[in-house]
This record gives structure tokens, sequence and C-alpha cells, in this order.
């Protein structure tokens, strides 16, 4: 089968989403759909898929035009989508999920789960998935959710299988096993669209890349003759540093104390145990490990927003550990938060108003209870200028902004003023290239200018392109400091799976 | 087009439409006309019923001066609604609000001799700070005990009813020579001025400076949005909270301010009441107005102008039913439908959008009651 879409544009008031794209994909290749955030890969998705009728253009199946107006066609077209948010029901079995709208029905209508078993079986084993039928999805882990939402979609006969950003949210094996499972759904006859934003995992299971950029298609490679910062350079339109450009660190006094920390949930569960590390001017510490393993309360705790139930913080000489989040920001921390929409901005809001979120009680911008406005415009313009807001009006809200220039604000916002210490959680999470290096620049440069700076990363490169020194958080614990230039990233990817390379001391 | 502008478009379709809907409604329950077959009739019925509407809104000084009086109380309960909304607080509880400033200011109003320049302001602080104090309640429950203000603001409600009947009945507040719960009159000197004092004694103009005590109020409001640290604190913790404590706002201590604010609102709805329209309190002098805020402050989208729009339209509806109901026999429980069908139009967007063909974005009211959850 030969899926073809042709001349799609797809308009929003004020915005060309789509713009006359064209791609095709056929049963047996895999096709990558990369672009920045923005740039029209999900818009272009759901008119694939049905959700959207696209203002012109025309969709082609076997040469043969065909109109999806709704996913029931698309699926009946023989489309299947793995969408980013899984849809599953989680107190459900794998086989009850998997047949979800599909029930088979043995007499009088019951549901036949032994056959529901069977036929999750039949898939899981013919595409090596180990999937076990009766494993209640809660209890599993985001790669083995993600392989019954493949289940789901294979059930349904899909003939083209669109993966929508499918290793956001697994770990670097995962991500292995994942492209493991496109190359044996390829093998076994099925197309695939893979939709990403990371050039290596484009680079490594694709056969053919599409770049899109503001809509358009921007550029075809191939992977086999084709470099990284070919395709970032067409999805950004310019060339781009891919590595991060810093010297060597020169580190001086311990700025960030942290001292036997010990961080435990209502629940009585140690999430943070006993964690002791210090970051000291002039350098960047980088905090590894697979997500949920006690970074995000780590980072809370130093920040003020979660009391540690044992242990201390010292910033600068000051003991901070009973202190609330706003002396410690009067004390000199800044914060970027892991979440930026659900912590480090109040999206509806004004980009002026989120630029003052923190600061607002400063005497620059306020005096008393009156808030100094007018200042806080002027300083709005100055922080859009330098921090490269890409906005035409500061006064919009902040949920107008690309996901890149939202984490600019809050860049700016927490690097602009005097500060010793910056913690930066995620600080590149789901934004753009051209954004990433952008933010990875201001980090080193806040550490060129003497500051102590703590980075927080579950992806795995940044954090040992960026880092100094290397921690590693492994079940709430630091098993690992080490040196990124002395070892390899199979050996750090070992400590983040609690295990440890052969010969290394910790 | 702007927000601002598109919101007001839209809660005018809205406007319409209900109006639209109760014209349908008045002309089918118009049974004599049409069981005649006379559909002439029928469609006079409703152009009488509406010209009333707006001759009893509108039309004359006196329809003025009652759209304000109804408006007033309104306004203020409405703030009480809307300020809460902004920090993202669901307060159903202005009625009982509305009491607790009811009663202080009542008290104030009769328990001391003062001259007139004193004594009002006076008695329209102690109904700020009495409603205050009662709205503050549900604030402490839900930062010590995380207790949804909705369900606690809605039983306080009750408590303050009461407590008012009680109060009511008690020597100190009870009225020489009646049983019933019905209290003494505040002394003159704490008498809010008639609004339109200047058009000599005529007794028909109800309408009193209370309703200067509510814009005021309503531009109170708006500075403290617009203009202070506090207003700022508020809007971010009631659009997102997570973000509100990051940042280091005491989101705790701010929903207890919030509730006070919002309670003295309505607290001041209370006092202008007894000060300005009946001289005295009885255990309905809250009404149904508690209640009628909330829908006044979703019309107005929680902002100012928006609540002083739409305060100033439930009154104008409330005034105009009244002589609707006189020039026709269309009962004045057809604004209550009416209302009811405002609120349904702008709490269901995609429906007005599809009536009047709307084009783009409709935003939903749904934020609104962000909050129901948490």
């Amino acid at each position: 089968m030969k899926f073809e879409l042709r001349g799609i544009t797809k308009r929003f008031p004020g915005v060309v989403a789509n713009d006359g794209v064209n791609l095709h994909v056929s049963t047996g290749e895999v096709l990558a759909l990369i672009g920045e955030n923005g740039a029209g890969k999900s818009t272009l998705m759901n008119v694939l898929y049905g959700l959207y009728r696209a203002d012109e253009g025309e969709l082609l199946i076997d040469g043969k035009p065909s109109h999806f107006s709704s996913p029931a066609d698309a699926i009946a077209a023989g489309i299947g989508m793995v969408h980013q948010h899984f849809m599953l029901v989680p107190v459900m079995t794998v086989a009850e999920n998997v047949v979800l709208g599909v029930e088979p029905t043995g007499r009088f209508g019951s549901l036949d789960i032994d056959e529901a078993r069977r036929m999750v079986r039949e898939v899981s084993d013919k595409y090596s998935l180990e999937l076990d039928p009766d494993a209640v999805i809660e209890d599993l882990s985001v790669g083995v959710r993600q392989r019954v939402e493949i289940v789901k979609v294979l059930m349904r006969d899909a003939k083209i299988v669109v993966f929508d950003e499918p290793t956001a949210v697994l770990t670097p094996s995962e991500i292995l096993e994942f492209f493991e499972i496109v190359r044996s759904l390829v093998a076994a006859g099925r197309g695939v669209i893979f939709i990403t934003h990371k050039l290596k995992e484009a680079l490594s299971v694709a056969d053919r890349i599409n770049v899109l950029r503001r809509g358009k298609v921007v550029g075809e490679a191939l992977p086999k003759n084709t470099s990284e910062s070919q395709i970032a350079e067409m999805m950004v339109g310019r060339a781009v540093q891919l590595v991060v450009d810093k010297t060597e660190a020169v580190p001086r006094e311990s700025m960030l104390d942290v001292r036997n920390v010990t961080v435990v949930e209502p629940d009585g569960r140690v999430v943070v145990d006993d964690v002791t590390f210090e970051v000291r001017v002039g350098e960047i510490v980088g905090v590894a490990g697979v997500q949920g393993n006690g970074q995000t309360e780590l980072v809370e705790a130093i920040a003020g927003l979660r009391r540690a139930a044992s242990g201390s913080i010292v910033l600068g000489g000051r003991d901070i550990t009973t202190d609330s989040p706003r002396e410690r920001h009067e004390a000199g921390m800044a914060h970027i938060p892991e979440d930026r929409q659900r912590q480090g901005l109040v999206t509806d809001l004004s980009i002026v108003e989120n630029l003052v979120l923190t600061r607002y009680h400063d005497s620059e911008f306020s005096s008393g209870i009156r808030m100094k406005w007018d200042v806080a415009k002027t300083r709005a313009k100055e922080l859009v200028a330098a921090y490269d807001i890409r906005t035409t009006d500061p006064a919009q809200p902040a949920s107008t902004l690309s996901g890149g220039n939202q984490q600019k604000v809050i860049v700016a916002r927490e690097l602009s003023r005097e500060i010793r210490l910056a913690v930066a959680a995620q600080p590149t999470r789901g934004i753009d290239v051209g954004s990433i290096e952008y933010v990875h620049a201001q980090i080193v440069k806040e550490r060129d200018a003497g500051r102590a700076v703590l980075v927080v990363s579950t992806e795995l490169d940044e954090v040992m392109s960026l880092a100094d020194r290397v921690l590693v958080m492994y079940r709430g614990r630091i098993v690992a400091d080490v040196d990124p230039k002395k070892v390899s990233h199979m050996d750090i990817g070992l400590y983040m799976a609690g295990s440890r390379p052969s010969g290394a001391v910790a | 087009m702007n927000d601002t502008l598109k919101s007001l478009r839209f809660t005018l379709l809205a406007v319409v439409a209900a109006l639209f809907v109760s014209a349908f409604i008045i002309v089918i329950t118009d049974i004599e006309a049409l069981g005649n077959g006379d559909f002439g009739k029928a469609l006079s019925t409703l152009g009488t019923a509406y010209w009333g509407l707006f001759k009893g809104s509108f039309g004359s000084l006196r329809a003025i001066s009652n759209t304000i009086t109804g408006a007033t109380p309104l306004l203020l309960a409405g703030l009480a609604v809307s300020s809460a909304f902004k920090a993202g607080l669901f307060n159903i509880g202005a009625t009982g609000q509305m009491l607790a400033g009811a009663i202080t200011g009542l008290w104030v109003g009769f328990a001391f001799q003062l001259p007139p320049l004193l004594h009002v302001p006076l008695a329209l602080v102690a109904s700020a700070v009495g409603g205050a104090a009662f709205g503050a309640i549900p604030g402490i429950l839900k930062a010590r005990t995380g207790a949804h203000e909705v369900i606690t603001t809605i039983m306080l409600n009750g408590i303050a009813s009461f407590t008012v009947l009680w109060l009511l009945k008690t020597e100190l507040f009870k009225r020489e020579g009646r049983d019933d719960a019905i209290s003494k009159f505040v002394e003159d000197s704490a008498k809010l001025p008639k609004l339109f004092w200047f058009m000599g004694k005529r007794i028909d103009l109800l309408a009193h400076t209370g309703f200067v005590v509510a814009l005021l109020a309503t531009f109170v409001f708006w500075w403290l949005l617009r203009k202070t640290t506090l207003g700022f604190e508020m809007q971010a913790t009631g659009l997102n909270q997570e973000a509100a404590r990051y940042a280091g706002m005491r989101t705790k201590s701010l929903m207890v301010v919030s509730m006070a604010i919002a309670g003295s609102f309505a607290g001041l709805a209370g006092g202008t009441e007894v000060m300005g329209l009946y001289g005295y309190a009885s255990a309905t002098v809250a009404g149904d107005i508690g209640f009628d805020a909330i829908a006044v402050a979703l019309l107005g989208r929680s902002t100012p102008i928006g609540t002083l729009v739409s305060a100033l339209l439930f009154g104008a509806l409330q005034a105009g039913g009244r002589q609707m109901q006189v020039d026709t026999d269309v009962p004045i429980d057809l604004i209550i439908v009416l209302r009811a069908l405002i609120v349904m139009f702008i709490a269901a967007p995609l429906l007005v959008k599809a009536m009047f063909r709307v084009k783009g974005e409709v935003k939903s009211f749904g934020q609104t009651f962000r909050g129901w959850g948490g």
C-alpha cells in the first residue's frame, strides 16, 4: 500500500500550519518526519488521521483519492496512530485495553476474554513484544504501555502506523527496544511514519527523512548520506551548534553544599536518600538519571518547594534548609523548574507579568503594595530583545509563545539578575534545536560569569555535553560522581540502570 | 479583534439568544390567544411584554432608579464572587457574608449616636469587616484542612441565616413590640442618602448612594487587580497555584486574604441594603442576591467592568420584569427563566457559536470554574 499526501494546506486564524505539504510512505519503509515544535507536524498528522480537514490538497491511497472525515475512516483505510499520550485504562488488563471498542463477543454479546487474550498473545509473539495479556496497565512501565498501544493499532489491522514522538517518554534502553519493534513491523510489511524532533533517532531508524519547517517540507534526506548537522540546519534554517561550546571549568569555592539530605513522601516512601554533594563557583554539575529516581524531589528540596526530612542545605555559607522559596530566591538562588507550563509560568498571564513572576516584590518592580507595571514593561522589552524571545507584543499571554520561547522567558527571568546559584531542571525539555543551543549557551555564560550551576536532566547527551562534573541518581541515591570526559555514555547508562561498570570506582 | 471585544460581543449574543428563546416561551404560553388561533394577539402580547421590560428598566427616571436599586447589591455581591474567582476560589457564600455584613452594619447603625459624616462610613466599615471576617472562615478552613470552599461556603450560608434569625429575636436587635424576626431601625444619621435627593421629596425614587459605594468597590477591585502586588498574587494563584508557590507566593495566606476581600464586598452588599434601602434588617435581607451574584460574576467574566455591566443588566431585568407583569399577563417568573437562559448560553458557548455562526475560537467558561476539583 502506498499512502500519499499531496499539496496539503491547513490554515488556522492567523497561521498557515501546513503549506502545500507533499509526502508519501509505502508499506515496508520507515519515514521520519522531523521538525521543530510548531513546524506543523502534529497538524499534518491530525489531517492524515481524519481529525482535521485540510483546506486544500488531497489524500491518495494507492493512487486513489480518499477522504477521511473522522479517525474511524482513517482506521478503516489502514492507518493506525500511536499517540504521545497513551489512551489506556489504567485499572484494566492488557487484553481488556487492547480489545476496547472492538471486543470479541461470545453468545448473547458477552465479552470473550479468552479470545482477547489469544489475540494479544498472537500479535505479541509475532512481533516479539513480550506482553502478558493479564497484566494490569498501571503496573507496567511506560515502555511496555507503549507496546500495548502498538498492539492496539496492529489488531485494527493498520498498514501504516504513525508514531507521534514515541521516544519522549522512554529510557535509553527502551528506545533501543522500540527501534527493534519498528524494524520488525517493517519486516512484516507494514509502513511506519515516525514523528520526532530528535535527529539521532531519525537517522538511526528511518529509511527516508522529511524535514518540516514553518508548515512546509523543506527537504528530504536519506540517512546514509546525511549528517546530523545538515538535518539540524534544514530544521532551523541556519547552521546550528550541536555540541556545547565551552572552555575548561575553573571551579573555585563551594557555593551549594547539600549534606545528607533525605526527602520522604507523605506515604513514607524515601525518594531522596541521604544525598551529599557540592556545587562550586565556576562549574556546572549535572545530575543524570532515568526520570523518577528522585531528581525532581531533590531539586524541589533545594528550591524550598519541599521540606527535607533530614540533612542540611547551605548556600554560600548560609544555612537555607528551612528557608522559604522566596528567602532562597533572595539569597541568590535562581530556579528553572522542570515543568514550565505547570510551574515556571502562569501561561494565561502576559509575558510581562511572567517576566516578573518571581521578582515582583523586588523594590525595582513594586513599592509597598503598588506594582510598578511601567517599569516591568520597559524591563520586559529589554529582556525580550536580549534573550531573543520571539513575540510581537509582550502584553500577549505567555500561552501564545512556542515552547522554546516560553523557556526563554523563564531563563530570562531567572538569570537576568544578580544570582549566586542557578538550578536548572530539564532546561531544554521539549524545545526546538535553536532554543536548546541558546539555553545551553546561557547556562555556560552563567558559569563563566562566576556562578555555580546545577543542571538536572534525563537527556544523557545534554548532561554529558553541558556538565563539568556528572552525578548519577538511581533510586534516590547518588551512585556516581564522574568526569564526563573520562567516562563513556555506556558506563553512565549502566549507572543509570543501577549497575556498575566493571572495574569502576564510584 | 481583540479578546475583550470578542468576549463582549459574545456575551451580547448570549443575551440576544436568551431574549429569542424567552419570546418563544411568551408566545406559546399565551394559551388563550393560541387557542383561538390568534397568532397576531400572541405576538402583540410579546411586543407589550418586551416594551414593558424596557419601559420598566430604562423608560423613566423612576425605572432607572429601580434598575439601580436592584443592581446595587447585585454588583457588590457579584464582586464578592468575581474577586474570589480571580483567586481561583468559588465563593458560593455571598449570602452568608451579606448577612454578616448586614448585622454588623445594623448594630453600628443603631447602637451609636454620631454625626452622619462619621456614622455612615463607620457603619459601612463595620459591614465590610463583618463580611470579611465571615468570608475568611472558609479561606482558613481550606488553607488549614483543604476543605473545599464550595462545600464550606454553602454550609456557612445556613449557619449565617439561622444565626441572624436568632439574633434578630434577641433583646439587642429586636424591634420594640414585634415578635417576629425584625430588627430596630438604624439611626437616621446612619442612613445612606438617596441617590436622587436633588429631585426633592419623591418617595418613589428608591435608589440610594449604596450604588456609589458599589461603584467605588468596583474601582477598588480593578485597582487591586491591576495595580497591586496582592492582586498580582491573587491572579497568579488563581490561574496556576503550582507556579505561584514556585514563585514564592504564600498561597495559603492568599486564600484567606482573598476570601476576606470577597467577604468584605458581600458584607457591603448587606450593609448598604440595610442602611440604604430598608433601614432595618430582617431574616430575608439577603434574599437570593448571593446566588444571583454567581450568575452576575459568570456573565461578567469576573472582570470589574464585566461585573458592573452584568449587575446593571440583572437589575434592569428585575425592574423591567415587574413592569412587564403589570402590563401583560406574563409573570415576573419569566425573568428568572430569561436570566437562566442567559447564563446557559454563556456556559454553552458552542451553542451560541452555532446559532450566530461566529467564526473563530470561543474561550470556554470552563476555565472560570477551575478549582472545583481542588
